[in-house]
């Protein structure tokens, strides 16, 4: 049970987090990747708030044997940099300007019920879906 | 420079850091959004994910009952909504991660995998906004 309640705060914070930052609204998200046009720096500034926390955060975390509530840490492993990921990190980002939400604020962004955060993530399910069924493991 | 906001930024986005700072201190888990729900499709569902999400979802509504309703976009065609979240869906699941798996944790970890897929989605969503805002006219 600490494990859900320990997650369920995560995603409280890192919600509140994404709505105070301003990255919920895809407006925002727009402007900053607007490059050519109205540009909008702020969200550089919540990447980099972020990282400075994960990067001191992470370093201290790691010193432990496992974490509170696990047996062990669950980390990728993986170091090889290979065509899904860059192609898949490509597409992602087309999605996330195009509509100016990437997973975390559109989850957050249902609570307002708008239409377009609904349809967004029915889409984004349907799609991890469509992967799956594409690049299933033989 | 158009509505800079610098102060919330830097807030909001160190509480971010530190929920998933606290995430892994707390189930030795990455705070990777799309991993996170792309695992609720699979069986066994751990319980955490749910949670997870179930908080992202709590945080919008507890922030409305605090500032009051959210100014909502308006006029954004429903079509490209729905092209936008296949594309983020399928990307993510493909690329393994989002702004928060490889964003805000890879770079955190000082990943080479995530730093080629944050200046990978970087790019092309510089893109898209260029395409969409100043060639095709689209509302956003």
């Amino acid at each position: 049970m600490m494990k859900q309640l320990a997650a369920g705060a995560a995603g409280l914070v890192f919600g509140i987090g994404l709505w105070v930052s301003g990255m919920a609204d895809p407006r925002k998200v727009i402007g900053f990747l607007d490059v050519t046009g109205a540009w909008d720096a702020s969200l550089a500034l919540v990447m980099g708030g972020a990282v400075v926390a994960t990067l001191a955060g992470f370093r201290i975390v790691k010193q432990r044997a496992k974490p509170l509530f696990d047996e062990r840490f669950h980390l990728p492993t993986r170091k090889d940099i290979d065509l899904p990921l860059v192609a898949g990190a490509a597409l992602f980002g087309m999605g996330w300007g195009i509509a100016g939400y990437c997973p975390g604020p559109a989850l957050t962004a249902l609570a307002t019920l708008s239409a377009e955060a609904l349809v967004f993530v029915a889409a984004m399910v349907a799609g991890g879906l469509l992967q799956r069924a594409i690049f299933r493991p033989a | 420079m158009h509505d800079f906001t610098p102060v919330p930024a830097l807030i909001g986005g160190a509480l971010i850091g530190l929920a998933s700072v606290w995430l892994l201190a707390a189930n030795g888990r990455i705070a990777g959004v799309s991993n996170i729900l792309h695992g609720l499709f699979e069986q066994p569902v751990p319980a955490w994910r749910a949670w997870f999400i179930g908080g992202l979802l709590v945080a919008g509504v507890a922030w409305q009952f605090a500032t009051g309703p959210v100014p909502l976009r308006e006029g954004f065609p429903l079509g490209w909504a729905a092209a936008a979240g296949l594309l983020v869906g399928f990307g993510t699941r493909l690329g393994s991660g989002c702004t928060s798996g490889h964003g805000v944790c890879g770079l955190g970890r000082l990943s080479a995998r995530s730093l080629v897929a944050v200046a990978t989605f970087m790019a092309t969503g510089a893109i898209a906004v260029y395409l969409m805002r100043h060639v095709l006219k689209v509302a956003s």
